[in-house]
């Protein structure tokens, strides 16, 4: 399954070994070939790829840079704006719309000769732990048709996985890149929070959101980072400190680091099945082995994380969403009055899990209830970062399960949403703090099925997460 | 200044306003689209001020420059403050909420000092995104029985502020001198065009009726007045509306109300009572504004005499109070500079005040230089030009100064053949009136202060005719006493 | 925490958020909301009493941009895209409720 990395082919293309277009024509071929059966893609841009593809060439060609990720095949989440492409979410609402602007990292991307060849499907409006959640239907995992990618990045997830393209963006509210990764058996990274920006992302939970990379390799993922990361004159909450090149810190090794076991996320309490647990521990021995010092830690107001989350993730999307009310762009339901067309544009356009959301964000936001908690979780929020800091003082990264569990059946948890929101219990802190984490292979669990291993650091500590990872990835090999 | 303001008696009417003002910048407040009125619908606009998926509102520099400067002329303290996002769905808000400032304003706690001398207290005034425009198409062209309507979102993100004043106001009058010091201030220093007959500046007020001393009533919000003169008559109407329901026995409604220009009336709109649940909360697309004190008083230092230090500056200069008409006329023509300039030049303070009082209401006075007034008000007072040649001729010197030139008054003074006359001359005027009525000049001599004064109107009169208005009355009744006392 | 949340309450907030709810609906979401409410009850173990409220986990403060016209969108592309327009502008069906 896994081809050629995405650094093997930009190297292949820049030396003219091999141009671009062959390489993209393969990545549209292994799509036309399966994704009938996964699913991943809601929209592949054959045209636009090929023409984006020659260009490369004819920059290679011409004796310029085309540069690092040359002719390099990338999926797109469908939640990131690309002009004159349809942008859907996922969702019946977005009906058609082109949006009339690109998001700030697929320009990014393009800048890098990196083509892009598709809109990968997700949980509507990035709403969901499966990708069940689509309003196209669900995306199944390569590793097991029967078997959900996660979510809710679960098609740019899977696309990596099924060897697609090597390389692909998803969007991280509260583990929607680093859960689909483990499940899917890739790296995923969720970079600190305004380290990418978010300009061009349609939003879920604007204090949470992170757009971030898929890849086979750490090193894809990290080169994937270098691409896509850095300030953004478009984004008020993007980060301007420099970026500390990644490219370094792979291969420097963990001799020293002091690592971390999260052990509230290693306990019974939030129910992490043995399987991925044994893993996690193998990971923790490996980095040892490796000269770290690995030692347990406790990050008590973790365990409210899910709580806070729930409420603030909400309520910021009850106000992202209004925008959606079929004046100005996507889909509207003809009524006599804009109110009642808004009504049923909203109504019509909107799936279950999107509405149970925004009305429990309104609930919390609401007159009378804003203390009792939106409030309180602001708190909880504040509290669980006390907890990280005291945690960092000690300790370089932590490390903990990615996901409680290996990839689950198609249709296991939609019944009850509150079984399907604990899949985040152990993702959710890195979003509420906004600090980095990435989710690593780390073997597999009873079902022969991928284990991620999540690695976080304190703000900005992207280096150093990917110096761990890449230990891990060669541990294994 | 006591303020009484009753429309009826016995009854007190409680004003608070909030005006909204466009801040005159470049781009809007949170995006680089144009902010200029009267574009072609629908051009000035860019993925945030659409509202459009993915966008992100980035801050103004200038916008916050200005709030600033507001605050600071209004005496407000200028505060660290954070945006919020007010929820509610309206087809001209592209976002469905609008960007305010909610608990945390940037200006808080000022006041600001009407030409009367009172001061109306400014509760806060914070920076805000203005919407659309909507246009309603069919029925009455009126939002009522309109068909469908079209959206122009050229408006929707052009920087607001608006402030709030304090319930200090009294009466409609007061209302429109806070309304016109406000515009006069926000002009002075560059934050708005204030342009009410396009919108720059709006106008919302809260009026209320009570028995002087009593507790304030229930309140009215008036909107849709967008002029000065439906201010006054919306206020004028509301209060009279009020005062008649609780004479009739009935109760206020908190409710807004819309003024009708043509009907002169208002009309109930939605009620307040149970208010709208906007779900406030702190916008997570942008971070907190916290002005670096000396970036304050940069901008402080670079603040214009604002028009109240004027008034106090000029009534000081000339020997009157502030709140003088004369006073507040010269600084509401910005001709305040003209009168201290030419007062500096030693000119009468009385005669430069009546001047600009009376005669200089029209354009290009304000290019007069203080010397010319001066030297023009020295021939008045020197007797060599009567009030009503100065007038002309200070007319002829503005048409020069619009021309760039400022005149010589003596020059134009002959030219017009206005050359003051000879004593000489003069004197034989006097002596053939005081010949021609013997009986009345020997009343003149023989009678008291009160006798003569009677008596000097027809004297002066008799001379003027006979010299065809070129003598001065001073001098001829200077020229009478003296001769009559020997 | 406040009482659990009731039939009311959710036809109440869907009435904010401009959605319809059929009687079947409301009942399952009064169902799934309180479930998600009741679960978040777990954080009154916890003393929150002396501790501020974090909005955003960024400390950054004072981002602006300068007062410098950027690029404006081609008003043919956005109307393109609107679901229906009228001489240059977005056309929508009568609005009857006031401007709050
Ligand atoms: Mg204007
Ligand atoms: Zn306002």
């Amino acid at each position: 399954m896994s081809g050629p990395t995405a650094l093997e082919l930009a190297a292949a293309v820049r030396s003219g070994q091999r141009t671009a277009r062959e390489v993209v024509q393969a990545s549209l071929d292994a799509i036309a070939a399966r994704d009938g059966e996964i699913h991943a893609f809601n929209t592949v841009t054959v045209e636009q790829a090929l023409a984006a593809a020659d260009r490369i060439d004819a920059t290679v060609a011409a004796g310029r840079d085309p540069g690092p990720l040359a002719g390099v095949p990338v999926a797109l989440k469908d939640n990131l704006c690309t002009r004159g492409v349809a942008t859907t979410c996922s969702s019946k609402i977005l009906d058609g719309w082109q949006p009339p602007y690109d998001a700030t990292v697929v320009t990014r991307l393009v800048e890098a000769g990196a083509v892009v060849v598709g809109k990968t499907n997700l949980d509507e409006f990035a709403m969901g732990s499966s990708t069940e959640n689509s309003a196209f239907g669900p995306t199944r995992n390569p590793h097991d048709p029967t078997r959900v990618p996660g979510g809710s990045s679960g098609g740019s997830a899977a696309a990596v996985a099924a060897g697609f393209v090597p390389l692909s963006l998803g969007s991280d509210t509260g583990g929607s890149i680093r859960q689909p990764a483990a499940l899917c058996g890739v790296v995923g990274v969720k970079p600190t929070y305004g380290r990418v920006s978010r300009y061009g992302l349609v939003a879920f939970a604007s204090s949470l959101d992170q757009i971030g990379p898929f890849a086979a390799t750490v090193a894809d993922a990290a080169a994937c980072y270098d691409a896509i990361a850095g300030w953004d004159r478009f984004d008020s909450t993007s980060i301007a400190e420099p970026l500390e090149p990644t490219t370094e810190a792979l291969g420097r090794g963990v001799a020293g680091l002091r690592v971390g076991v999260v052990a509230e996320m290693t306990g019974e309490q939030m129910g992490i099945a043995p399987d991925v647990l044994a893993r996690v521990r193998a990971a923790a021995d490996a980095l040892a082995a490796a000269g770290a010092v690995v030692d347990e830690v406790s990050v008590p107001a973790a365990v409210y994380g899910l709580s806070a989350y729930y409420l603030i993730a909400p309520a910021e999307a009850s106000s992202n969403l209004a925008r959606f009310d079929g004046v100005r762009f996507g889909l509207r339901v003809d009524a006599p009055t804009t109110a009642e067309m808004q009504r049923a544009t909203r109504t019509a356009g909107f799936g279950p899990e999107v509405k149970r959301r925004i009305m429990l964000g309104t609930y919390a936001l609401s007159a009378g209830y804003y203390d009792a908690y939106y409030g309180q979780a602001l708190k909880v929020r504040r509290l669980i970062l006390r907890d990280f800091d005291a945690a960092y003082e000690r300790f370089d990264v932590l490390l903990s399960p990615t996901s409680p569990t290996t990839a689950f059946e198609l249709g296991a948890k939609t019944a009850d949403p509150m079984t399907m929101y604990l899949n985040d219990v152990c993702t959710i802190p890195s979003n509420l703090v906004g600090h980095p984490a990435l989710s690593v292979p780390y073997g597999t669990g009873v079902d022969g099925l991928p284990v991620g291993v999540q690695v976080m650091g304190p703000a900005l500590s992207e280096a150093m997460l990917f110096q761990v990872a890449d230990v891990l990835e060669g541990s294994l090999a | 200044m006591t303020q009484t303001g009753s429309v009826a008696d016995g009854w007190e009417t409680v004003i608070g306003l909030e005006v909204h003002a466009e801040l005159a910048t470049e781009t809007k407040l949170f995006s680089g689209a144009r902010n200029h009125f009267g574009a072609e619908p629908n051009t000035n606009i860019d993925p945030v001020s659409l509202g459009l998926p993915g966008s992100l509102p980035v801050l103004n520099r200038k916008a916050v420059e200005l709030a600033i400067r507001v605050g600071l002329a209004l005496h407000c303290e200028v505060r660290p403050s954070i945006f919020a996002r007010k929820n509610y769905f309206y087809p001209d808000m592209p976002k469905d909420f609008q960007i305010s400032q909610y608990d945390q304003p940037i200006d808080l706690g000022g006041w600001l000092e009407l030409p009367s001398g009172k001061r109306v207290g400014v509760t806060r005034a914070h920076l805000e995104e203005d919407t659309g425009k909507n246009t309603h198409v069919g029925g009455s062209g009126r939002i009522g029985g309109a068909e469908y309507s079209l959206i122009d979102y050229n408006r929707a993100g052009v920087p607001l502020l608006e402030i709030v004043s304090e319930p200090d106001i009294r009466s409609a009058d007061e209302a429109k001198a806070y309304v016109e010091e406000l515009r006069a201030i926000l002009v002075a220093i560059g934050a708005s065009d204030g342009k009410m007959e396009e919108g720059s500046l709006r106008v919302d007020c809260n009026v209320s009726v009570r028995r002087p001393g009593a507790p304030f009533g229930t309140r009215c919000e008036i909107k849709n007045v967008n002029s000065l003169r439906s201010l006054g008559r919306a206020i004028e109407y509301e209060t009279r509306r009020q005062i008649d329901l609780i004479e009739a026995g009935e109760r206020i409604r908190q409710e807004t109300r819309h003024w009708d220009e043509n009907a002169g009336r208002t009309t109930a709109g939605r009620s307040k009572e149970n208010s709208e649940d906007y779900r406030y909360f702190p916008e997570p697309d942008l971070v907190p504004v916290v002005p670096d004190p000396a970036w304050i008083e940069e901008i402080r230092a670079a603040l214009p005499v604002l028009p109240a230090d004027r008034r106090h500056r000029l009534a000081a200069a000339a020997g009157l109070e502030h709140t003088d008409q004369p006073v507040i006329v010269a600084v509401e023509r910005g001709l305040d500079r003209l009168a201290l300039d030419a007062i500096a030049a030693k000119a009468d303070p009385g005669r430069v005040l009546t001047h600009v009082e009376h005669n200089l209401a029209v354009d290009g006075a304000e290019q007069l230089a203080g010397n010319t007034l001066a030297a023009l008000v020295a021939l008045e007072t020197g007797g060599k030009l009567t009030a009503t040649q100065a007038k002309a001729v200070l007319a002829e010197l503005v048409e020069l100064a619009r021309g760039g030139t400022q005149g010589d008054p003596a020059a134009v003074a002959a030219a017009k053949g206005f050359e003051a006359m000879q004593d000489s001359a003069l004197d034989d005027a006097i002596a053939a009136a005081v010949a021609a009525s013997p009986a009345e000049w020997e009343r003149f001599k023989a009678g008291d202060a009160k006798e003569r004064g009677k008596l000097t109107g027809f004297f002066v009169g008799q001379i003027m005719k006979a010299t065809r208005g070129k003598a001065d009355g001073k001098a001829v009744t200077a020229k009478l006493n003296a001769l009559a006392d020997g | 925490m406040p009482a659990r949340i009731s039939r009311d309450d959710v036809a109440h907030v869907a009435r904010l958020a401009l959605l319809e709810l059929t009687e079947d609906e409301l009942e399952r979401y009064t169902e799934q909301l309180g479930a998600v409410l009741d679960h978040a009850t777990d954080v009154e173990a916890l003393d929150l009493s002396d501790v501020e409220p974090l909005s955003h986990p960024l400390p950054v403060r004072n981002v602006f941009r300068e007062d410098v016209p950027g690029e404006a969108l081609d008003r043919q592309e956005v109307l393109g895209q609107a679901p229906a327009a009228e001489d240059g502008r977005f056309r929508v069906p009568a609005i009857l409720g006031e401007e709050p």
